[in-house]
């Protein structure tokens, strides 16, 4: 079974980061990376995500496509990457979120089916 | 239908229901197709056994109409027909099969509400119109909560497993809280709502499976204890015209002292593991209650040290107001009010916090400070059988029982 790793930032979250000592910073993204090569045989892809200010959405449900500045829900909490993952169950997918050391908020989705 | 017929039906059901439902799981491998065939077979039963009566091998009986649903439902997958054909009455399992069962009704992926309901239908063969009514829930709506559960164990994969040793922790917690939450649904119900009294039948039965199945848990025997401590005190708790009768007030000689005893004994057997946790203790403390000959006998010392320790482990402002009550009896109204102080922000919806204060004014002498806080707490409850407690305090007219 696949799913997909959301990754959601919140302000406080940020303001951390922001306030973190290069060293500080370093041992976070260590952490990061340990994860990463935890679960290496899970993981079959993934990225991080430039900050909400650069997205762009565009809706298509209003006739002509209209292009608006920024997320498509404005909040204090923002997708701020994601991984895709191939485990056996929901319970393997949970256990790898809790264990996620990056962003607060993780949300854990199955994966429908993936385009041909 | 009489009560016992009612509640031997019931008792049939339980005892059967889970057991079917686990071995069509283990068959078919499909929770929500082996869940819809018990409780075809559930409703079957229920709109015969009451007229032909209980069958003699009620197990069979159910099974046979499973089966034969299932084979007919499932006519055009092959491999569901393959695979029931084999099954056999009676159904052999291991006991895990049901903890199985259990621990998926109340998988944390799920919302608490459906947790319940999946519980009661699953384990214990509540047929949806009867969880509905029991949670004054519409039948429909009850209907969606359950199938939006069964989809998302079958769309997200919640695996059909006890979890692993690392997990098991956190995860008993949980099927513990679906237990706590339908004991106090059922105990703290009233007459308006018979159905849902029912649930503390459900509530204890779940909890000594469990037991039966985990022996080893401490806090499985611990809620086990807790509920039945509390059912011990039943006969007590209303009079003659159903009002609620406070436990300071109640007549003592109305309570099981067997069922207190052996749900003592099984407290002192989880104790002796020395793990203890959030269940024990409030069943340690009921069980002081129950030790008590009168409420003036009450060991006040050693339940407040038992709150201490509550708090320590699962710290909240609703343990907190109850050990300002033992406080109270302890130290004196005083001590008690300046404990409630420091909650005022916590508690100030809550009714219990300003019944409470009202008692503790009265005893400080303070009348109209009392008057109004049974006042305020009037406003703040929905359960008939307090609100009538409260409206004889303040018209000066609920009676208190002297100790003999």
């Amino acid at each position: 079974m696949k799913y997909v790793l959301l990754f959601v930032e919140t302000e406080q979250f940020t303001s951390d980061m922001a306030a973190m000592s290069p060293s500080e910073r370093e041992r976070a993204y260590d952490r990061v990376n340990e994860w990463f090569a935890n679960h290496a045989d899970k993981l079959r892809s993934g990225s991080k995500l430039k900050p909400p200010e650069t997205a762009t959405t565009v809706r298509l449900d209003r006739g002509e496509p209209v292009i608006t500045d920024g997320p498509f829900v404005e909040g204090k909490e923002v997708v701020s990457g994601y991984v895709e993952i191939e485990v056996a169950d929901l319970d393997e997918a949970l256990q790898a979120a809790k264990t996620w050391p990056g962003c607060p908020v993780v949300e854990v989705r199955p994966i429908a089916f993936e385009p041909v | 239908m009489t009560d016992a017929v009612h509640n031997q039906l019931a008792r049939v059901v339980r005892e059967n229901a889970s057991q079917l439902a686990a071995s069509l799981i283990h068959v078919t491998g499909d929770f929500a197709t082996a869940e819809d065939l018990v409780q075809d077979a559930v409703l079957a039963a229920l709109r015969h056994w009451p007229a032909d009566g209980i069958p003699e091998r009620p197990d069979s009986w159910l099974f046979t109409v499973a089966r034969r649903r299932g084979l007919d439902v499932l006519r055009r997958e092959h491999n569901y027909v393959t695979k029931l054909a084999q099954l056999q009455c009676p159904v052999q399992q291991e006991p895990d099969e049901r903890l199985r069962l259990i621990f998926t009704c109340c998988h944390p992926a799920l919302p608490r509400q459906a947790q319940i309901a999946l519980t009661l239908r699953v384990v214990c063969g509540l047929t949806t119109p009867q969880i509905a009514r029991a949670f004054l829930v519409h039948e429909t709506t009850m209907a969606q909560r359950i199938t939006r559960a069964k989809q998302k164990i079958k769309e997200a994969e919640i695996p059909y497993r006890i979890p692993d040793d690392d997990e098991l922790g956190p995860r008993l917690t949980e099927v513990l809280a679906v237990i706590y939450l339908l004991f106090n649904e059922g105990y703290l119900s009233t007459a308006e709502r018979a159905q849902a009294r029912d649930l503390v039948d459900d509530a204890e039965w779940l909890a000594s499976l469990l037991h039966e199945l985990m022996p080893s848990e401490p806090e499985v025997a611990g809620l086990l204890a807790l509920i039945r401590l509390h059912r011990a005190r039943a006969a007590a708790r209303f009079d003659r015209n159903g009002h609620l009768v406070l436990l300071q007030d109640q007549d003592r000689s109305l309570w099981d002292r067997e069922a207190i005893d052996k749900a003592g004994q099984v407290l002192a057997r989880a104790a002796k593991q020395q793990r203890p946790g959030p269940y024990q203790l409030q069943a340690a403390i009921v069980a002081c209650h129950a030790d008590a000959r009168c409420w003036q006998d009450t060991d006040w010392e050693q339940i407040v040290l038992l709150y201490d320790m509550l708090l320590h482990l699962a710290p909240s402002p609703v343990t907190h107001l109850h050990r300002a009550i033992a406080l109270r009896y302890r130290s004196g109204p005083q001590a008690a009010m300046s404990e409630l102080d420091t909650l005022a922000s916590e508690l100030d919806r809550y009714h219990l916090y300003h019944a409470t204060r009202a008692d503790l004014w009265r005893g400080l002498g303070r009348p109209d400070e009392a008057l109004a806080a049974d006042r305020r707490a009037l406003e703040l409850t929905a359960n008939p059988a307090e609100q009538a407690v409260l409206q004889q305090r303040i018209s000066g007219t609920y009676r208190e029982e002297p100790c003999d």
